[in-house]
């Protein structure tokens, strides 16, 4: 499935005073198995115009579309949400059944498919366990199953990683970017750590601070699988500093030149 | 100082707390030892303070004839009915106040009005309408726990996370699924606070509907003791209501416990 976000923007009414815009007008477009990081500073829009792809909160202006690939009463989207949101009075198994339930899947194959996705991402064993009884990198294991085990056309992460310790970040990195290499998903991934996006993504785009605009859309060209060495390989480098110079408001036009 | 240096010490050590339950049960066996020491000591007129043991002599007399069970289920009854009908109202209407903001603009108004009015002053009305039997007093209990449940249902519905809320969307929910499978079991907690509450009520309740107008139930024992001067009656009913009040609660929480596994 191939995602357009076409002229979309949004600002907020207040009863008192102007509107905040809190996000311009952004075009882009998200490939079929493309892996798109959204990088800028924090207040610039990015998990508002990640609610808005969500379906979850109506832009101001323009439209996200979907095309291609029939999913069959799949969801379009699925939502790795930053605070997780896994249900607390349901297991692990049951957080990831949750959505198959609501796709209708009979309640044998549910079974199944819970298992296989929690085996995937590593869970194997816990699946009776409450999210209150895991580690903050095992919820967010549990949190990616659940929204994978619907098989959304695009998957959606608003900063999945960012309350994980140094050590549990980088390895739920490798860990994602094995499971994005196994199932071939769109992924719209939001982070505003650099490193990060460009470990993960296929195509980076750089927002500027608020209200955010699109500063620049990079490819970031490194080999697959991404492995652990790539982050000392000049390169990946390159990339960083050219992000980061991007994100503090140096080079690059205004109108993107990577893609 | 000396050739070790110094040692730390633990500062927060006297934050730590140790649960022991032996502590309580000692408290308990020292005030029921000092009631009989008092009763038998002859310093107090029996007819006020009966020693222990003869209340509970009086009680094992009034347990073997049967009378105490007539009495016990009679109240057990009446506040299962009451707690039942009066829980399931205030769970209804406190969802669908949580959940509405026009049901909630129209009738919370009404609800914070009547809360406050101590139910037991609305028996007489219920018996004027339902008569003196069973009817007035399940009603009186079943008002008096369909309060805090139902704002308590309404508050836990409200405050349930948003974010649950959004991630069962994405997931493929509609409305429905997201009342019955988020908003319920995200407000049980909440819920349950509301019964809890509900029982201490039920029991206030039974027993003060028992005195006014009763002819069975711990409360009229009570009553019906007092009345003929049996202090040791009168004593035992009071102990059989604090025995139904830990029996009740403890209920509740295997219940809870059923219910809301994921609490820990």
């Amino acid at each position: 499935m191939r995602t357009v976000v076409e002229g979309v923007s949004k600002a907020y009414d207040h009863p008192k005073g102007p509107q905040t815009q809190a996000l311009g007008r952004v075009d882009f477009a998200i490939e079929e198995g493309e892996f798109v990081a959204l990088v800028g500073p924090s207040g610039c829009g990015k998990s508002t115009l990640l609610n808005i792809v969500a379906g979850l909160l109506a832009p101001s202006t323009g439209r996200v579309r979907f095309h291609g690939a029939s999913l069959n009463g799949r969801p379009r989207t699925a939502v790795v949400f930053q605070d997780l949101a896994l249900f607390p009075w349901r297991s692990v198994e049951g957080n990831v059944r949750y959505g198959l339930e609501e796709l209708g899947v009979a309640r044998r194959d549910r079974r199944r498919r819970a298992r296989e996705w929690l085996a995937l991402v590593g869970l194997e064993g816990f699946e009776a366990h409450y999210p209150h009884q895991l580690s903050g990198g095992m919820k967010q294991r549990a949190a990616i199953a659940r929204a994978l085990a619907v098989d959304p056309g695009l998957l959606l992460m608003d900063e999945p990683f960012s309350a994980l310790d140094a050590q549990t970040r980088m390895d739920m990195q490798l860990e994602l970017s094995r499971i994005y290499e196994a199932t071939a998903k769109s992924v719209l991934y939001i982070t505003h750590y650099i490193p990060e996006a460009v470990f993960l993504a296929d195509r980076v785009i750089v927002l500027t601070g608020r209200p955010g605009v699109i500063r620049e859309k990079v490819r970031v060209d490194l080999p697959r699988p991404r492995e652990e060495r790539i982050k000392v390989e000049p390169r990946y480098v390159e990339y960083l500093e050219r992000i980061w110079g991007l994100v503090r408001g140096v080079g690059g036009a205004a109108e993107g030149t990577g893609s | 100082m000396s050739r070790e240096g110094t040692v730390v010490r633990d500062k927060a050590g006297f934050l730590e707390r140790r649960k022991d339950r032996r502590l309580g049960v000692l408290t308990v066996l020292v005030v029921l030892g000092l009631w009989e020491a008092v009763g038998r000591s002859g310093w107090v007129s029996p007819f006020f303070l009966p020693p222990l043991t003869q209340v509970l002599l009086s009680g094992w007399e009034i347990t073997r004839s049967g009378e105490v069970f007539s009495h016990l289920a009679a109240s057990l009854w009446r506040i299962g009915s009451g707690f039942a009908v009066g829980a399931g109202l205030g769970v209804l209407l406190g969802v669908a106040l949580g959940f509405s903001q026009k049901a909630d603009d129209a009738i919370h108004p009404l609800v914070a009005a009547t809360y406050p009015v101590p139910k037991i002053a609305v028996l007489p009305l219920l018996i004027l309408w339902l008569g003196i039997g069973e009817a007035s007093k399940v009603a009186v209990i079943g008002l008096g726990v369909f309060f805090p449940v139902a704002i308590n249902a309404r508050a836990g519905v409200r405050n349930v996370d948003p974010l649950l809320v959004k991630a069962a969307l994405s997931l493929g929910s509609g409305r429905w699924g997201v009342v019955r499978k988020v908003i319920l079991p995200a407000s049980l907690p909440m819920i349950f606070a509301g019964l809890k509450l509900g029982v201490g009520i039920a029991l206030l309740l039974v027993v003060t509907a028992e005195m006014i107008a009763a002819e069975s139930g711990v409360g009229f024992l009570i009553l019906s003791a007092a009345d003929l001067m049996q202090t040791t009656r009168l004593l035992f009913g009071i102990m059989l209501l604090s025995g139904l009040g830990l029996f009740l609660s403890w209920l509740l929480g295997r219940v809870e416990r059923k219910l809301i596994p994921w609490r820990g």
